[in-house]
């Protein structure tokens, strides 16, 4: 559409750019590559155009601006608007100004050691918090929340059982069949019993179940309280004298911790009753003989080991869950990333502290 | 005055509705609506809670498919179109969302370059920044917000960056939803007089929605008032108020419309 003329008789002219029909944007990147293409002086002809939007307009005047490009033939309409995108020339930033060096790698590194430390001193300092309001709950019976301890317990609990128990039987199948397949290599596959029994009631019961909830009722802790404290329900509770961590905190705090070494227990019998099947199907011992062995190869210790590391493990995975809620902050997008740490957090420490927990029943001589 | 249907003489329309139907469940949110919006004016729309103001929007740019009824706007069809054949329409349009909408993980300049880079790849990123920066301008922010992030901006800024993303295409109709709500009397002031400014500039057809008596009366054309289901009528304040639906009675009459209407005639003689 366009043409170009190239003035040579004239000395010192140089090029003229005559454009014809429509300057817009949907021919802006050709428009500016043909621009580019040509010599200065240059001269715009507009006289043959009908039509030109502001990216149009934008390019003829940064040609002006940059090469002292002379515009000629164009309409009234067309130099007011040459005339106002030109009032909008400011100074172009796309991005902020981000360093990309050895010092902003030591600066990140710096940010987020601060910003652990100070998340840590914040973990601490909330379950303090929390301690405080347990306190004055006991000290205050009436101030108990017990209808909203209840509600947990129902949606932590009793409506995460079928969930929990399809994976636990679903686990004591898979580590029957595969201890099954290896002990057979030594002739010893009675002793897949020993083996279902002793790893589904010390670890994988409590460890399983502390991951779910983790996933299923942590992840809600941060993402309920979190939204709360975006729509300034938080605000709203404390500005009417009900403490967010005795509404809030606490009750789910109670359930977590209080549930879990339920749900663990029906994660072993899940577990030991998945195992059985297997047991029974593949390898011909009957469920009689399976419920004796266990009786016989499992220590009434591992099964206290599980009760006492499973509220522990309730108890971290509702800290952090309300912990992260409650450090939400400004935008919804920040509840996501909240929720995000709250499990990776508690499921990580639930796994470090069961690594803590095997070593101590190991030493005090609970193997 | 005309029917709302009806187009005024002397007005190319760029957006009409007829016979359209808007229902979710068993509540009818529209029924038999009309309305036509000319080329190069504001349209106001307005009418109570609830009365489907948005949903008149969202049906007009193609969100929500009506139950019946046609919807033409820049003399292409809406009604049953794919997205392929939608988006030659929506290169001419610009909206700004109620809350803005910006993509938050994008800076402002980034959010603006997004519908250019989307339907013209081929610009090249000095040219596209500048261009950026240019409509951010005329969007009335300082050129500092360009590198900053929406978590970043206050609400009258986020309305502005909404606008200077809509304007990104260089529009022909601009569609507002709410652009003054939850902005303090100056900042909306300035927004509209901003929106009387690019509509002069750039020859744009826009259609507003808005329950600022303010905006109605300094910056629209021509109002629609939204009530029982359709368009009851379409004109200027003047023209609505010979119209005796208890609505517009008690909306341009009450208290506060009578102060909007005191103030801007001050301001109009003075």
């Amino acid at each position: 559409m366009a043409e170009v003329t190239y003035e040579d008789g004239d000395e010192g002219k140089g090029a003229i750019y005559r454009v014809a029909g429509t300057v817009n944007i949907a021919r802006a990147a050709t428009t500016q590559r043909e621009i580019d293409a040509l010599p200065d002086p240059l001269t715009i002809d507009l006289s043959d155009i009908n039509r030109m939007d502001t990216v149009g307009a934008w390019i003829v005047y940064r040609t002006v601006r940059d090469r002292g490009a002379k515009v000629i033939g164009a309409s009234r309409d067309e130099v007011s608007l040459l005339k106002q995108v030109g009032e909008f020339d400011v100074p172009t930033r796309v991005v902020p100004d981000e360093p990309h060096d050895f010092m902003a790698v030591l600066r990140e590194l710096g940010a987020w050691v601060a910003e652990t430390g100070s998340t840590l001193v914040g973990l601490l300092g909330f379950f303090g918090a929390t301690l405080i309001g347990f306190g004055n709950v006991i000290r205050r019976p009436k101030r108990f929340r017990l209808n909203a301890v209840v509600q947990r317990f129902d949606v932590v609990g009793v409506r995460a059982l079928g969930i929990i128990g399809l994976m636990s039987f679903l686990i004591g199948i898979v580590v029957a069949q595969q201890g099954a397949v290896q002990l057979a290599q030594f002739g010893a596959e009675v002793y897949t019993i020993n083996l279902i029994g002793r790893i589904t009631v010390r670890e994988l019961g409590v460890l399983m179940t502390a991951i779910m909830v983790a996933g299923r009722s942590g992840s809600a802790f941060a993402a309920q309280i979190g939204t709360m404290k975006i729509t300034e329900e938080i605000d709203a509770m404390r500005t009417i004298g009900v403490s967010p961590v005795e509404a809030l905190v606490l009750p789910r705090m109670m359930a977590a911790t209080l549930m879990m070494p339920l749900l663990a227990f029906w994660a072993m019998l899940t577990a030991l009753f998945g195992g059985g099947i297997f047991v029974w199907l593949s390898l011909g011992i009957p469920p009689l003989t399976y419920i004796q062995r266990l009786q016989e190869v499992i220590p009434m210790t591992d099964l206290w080991i599980a009760l006492i590391k499973a509220p522990v493990f309730g108890f971290i995975i509702a800290l952090a869950g309300c912990f992260q809620g409650m450090l939400v902050q400004g935008n919804s997008e920040e509840v996501g990333s909240r929720t995000t740490n709250a499990v990776v957090q508690s499921i990580f420490l639930v796994i470090v502290l069961d690594a803590v927990f095997a070593v101590f029943f190991s030493s005090i001589g609970w193997k | 005055m005309i029917p709302p249907g009806e187009v005024p003489p002397g007005c190319t329309p760029v957006i009409t509705v007829r016979g359209l139907r808007n229902s979710f469940g068993e509540q009818v949110v529209h029924e038999d609506l009309d309305l036509a919006v000319c080329k190069g004016e504001i349209l106001g729309v307005v009418g109570g809670s609830g009365t489907g103001k948005s949903v008149l929007l969202r049906s007009i740019i193609g969100l929500q498919t009506p139950d019946e009824g046609e919807i033409e706007v820049l003399g292409e069809n809406m009604v049953g179109r794919t997205e392929d054949e939608a988006k030659n329409i929506r290169r001419r349009w610009g909206i700004l969302f109620q809350n803005g909408a910006l993509f938050s993980t994008l800076t402002v300049a980034e959010n603006v370059e997004v519908p250019i880079r989307e339907y013209f790849p081929f610009i090249k990123p000095p040219l596209l920044d500048e261009i950026a920066s240019y409509k951010i301008a005329m969007g009335g922010l300082p050129p500092d917000a360009g590198p900053k992030y929406p978590s970043e901006l206050s609400g009258g800024m986020v309305k502005r960056a909404g606008l200077a993303r809509a304007l990104a295409l260089d529009p022909e109709l601009l569609f507002l939803d709410e652009p003054t709500s939850g902005l303090d009397p100056i900042a909306a002031a300035a927004f509209d007089q901003l929106v009387r400014g690019l509509k002069e500039r750039l020859g744009l057809t826009v259609f507003l929605i808005t329950h600022d008596l303010d905006t109605l009366h300094s910056v629209c054309d021509r109002i629609a008032v939204l009530a029982d289901k359709k368009v009851i009528g379409v004109g200027t304040i003047p023209e609505l108020l010979a119209l005796d639906h208890p609505w517009i009675q008690e909306y341009f009459n009450g208290p506060r419309g009578r102060s909007a209407a005191a103030s801007y005639e001050k301001g109009a003689t003075a």
